[in-house]
């Protein structure tokens, strides 16, 4: 059939459809498949720092619970609060941006911004009381503490944890609080750059796949730190 | 070449995507708020060997709702973006299963 020479497009394109799509349909679940297909590889990645805290937790029962019980539970369960409210700003910034209010978009994604840094706030003071306390492994470390439930026992009898095991528990604090701590801060980013672009009126109803991705991108490292507070903050509270 | 050939015209079937209404999303927010109380209350609980399992389970009932709910997971129309989900966590239950079958065995070391 020869090419019409003048074409009546009925679906005037979106201009933010790239070329090598059919529709827009196509392209948005193109973009989300890439997006699960990333945090898949995420889980893997903090996969393999989970289950070298299993075989160590495993191997070193006591000694976990004794270091876990330096950390302090109030202010690891303000930042679990703190993380679930920025998933729900999150959750509302999407929604602001499937109906198109720009303004409200903006003010989510600030929140959420806020939210953020105040989580990455509360987690650098922690750390700093890591390292007043030379609870940092390295050549500083230094431990003496006791195992749990030993604090009722007479002092002859009491019995300390070994400093090494405790090093290695402070070791899997640091590398999974600090990657977790790494992913916020460039969530942060992102979410400060779409927020840029949000204000210049880049994301309509019909495009707000980085926003649709960056949330995703941001309930992940929530879930993450669903899992670190349990695991590292509340082993052995009870004794 | 047609440009919009007909053939995958069902492509665009799911253009339209779930808007998650304010009250259902606080609903799920104060769930996990209650959650994160309880967790914290029964770990200074004594249950035994069922400290870590309480733990674990709360764990997941969040990030279960989490991926449902506020990652849309539950109203997706996607097909394979269930399928990598259920992947991941497979992946997971191998390397965290098949390690610890290792170590947990080695009575002779």
């Amino acid at each position: 059939m020869p090419a019409s020479p003048v074409v009546v497009d009925e679906h005037a394109p979106n201009p933010a459809l790239q070329h090598q799509f059919a529709t827009e349909g196509q392209q948005k679940n193109a973009a989300s498949l890439g997006m699960w297909v990333f945090l898949a590889q995420e889980v893997m990645f903090f996969g393999g720092m989970f289950c070298a805290y299993l075989i160590y937790r495993y191997k070193y029962f006591a000694d976990f619970g004794s270091g876990s019980q330096q950390l302090n539970v109030t202010l690891g369960a303000i930042n679990t609060a703190v993380l679930i409210c920025s998933s729900l700003t999150v959750v509302l910034s999407v929604r602001a941006a499937q109906l198109g209010k720009r303004k409200a978009l903006i003010g989510w994604l600030l929140l959420t911004i806020v939210l953020g840094f105040a989580f990455l706030g509360i987690k650098a003071d922690e750390y700093a009381e890591k390292f007043e306390k030379h609870h940092v492994p390295g050549p500083n470390f230094s431990y003496h503490e006791l195992l749990p439930g030993q604090a009722n026992l007479p002092p002859a009898e009491r019995q300390y944890a070994n400093p090494r095991h405790a090093e290695m528990y402070f070791s899997l604090y640091f590398a999974m609080t600090g990657m977790h701590a790494l992913h916020m801060i460039i969530g942060v980013g992102i979410f400060g750059f779409l927020a840029f672009m949000a204000w210049r009126g880049k994301y309509t109803p019909e495009y707000y796949t980085p926003v649709e991705n960056a949330g995703l991108y941001w309930h992940f490292v929530d879930i993450v730190w669903i899992y670190l507070f349990p695991l590292l903050y509340l082993i052995d509270r009870h004794r | 070449m047609a440009e919009h050939n007909s053939a995958s015209a069902p492509i665009d079937e799911h253009v339209s995507e779930h808007v998650s209404t304010i009250g259902s999303s606080v609903a799920i927010w104060i769930t996990l708020l209650v959650c994160t109380g309880l967790t914290v209350g029964a770990a200074f609980i004594d249950l035994g060997p069922f400290n870590i399992v309480v733990a674990l389970a709360i764990a997941t009932v969040k990030a279960t709702l989490v991926v449902l709910f506020f990652m849309h997971v539950k109203y997706t129309h996607e097909k394979l973006t269930g399928l990598v989900v259920v992947s991941a966590i497979f992946w997971l239950f191998l390397l965290l299963a098949l390690s610890m079958l290792d170590y947990a065995t080695r009575f002779w070391r």
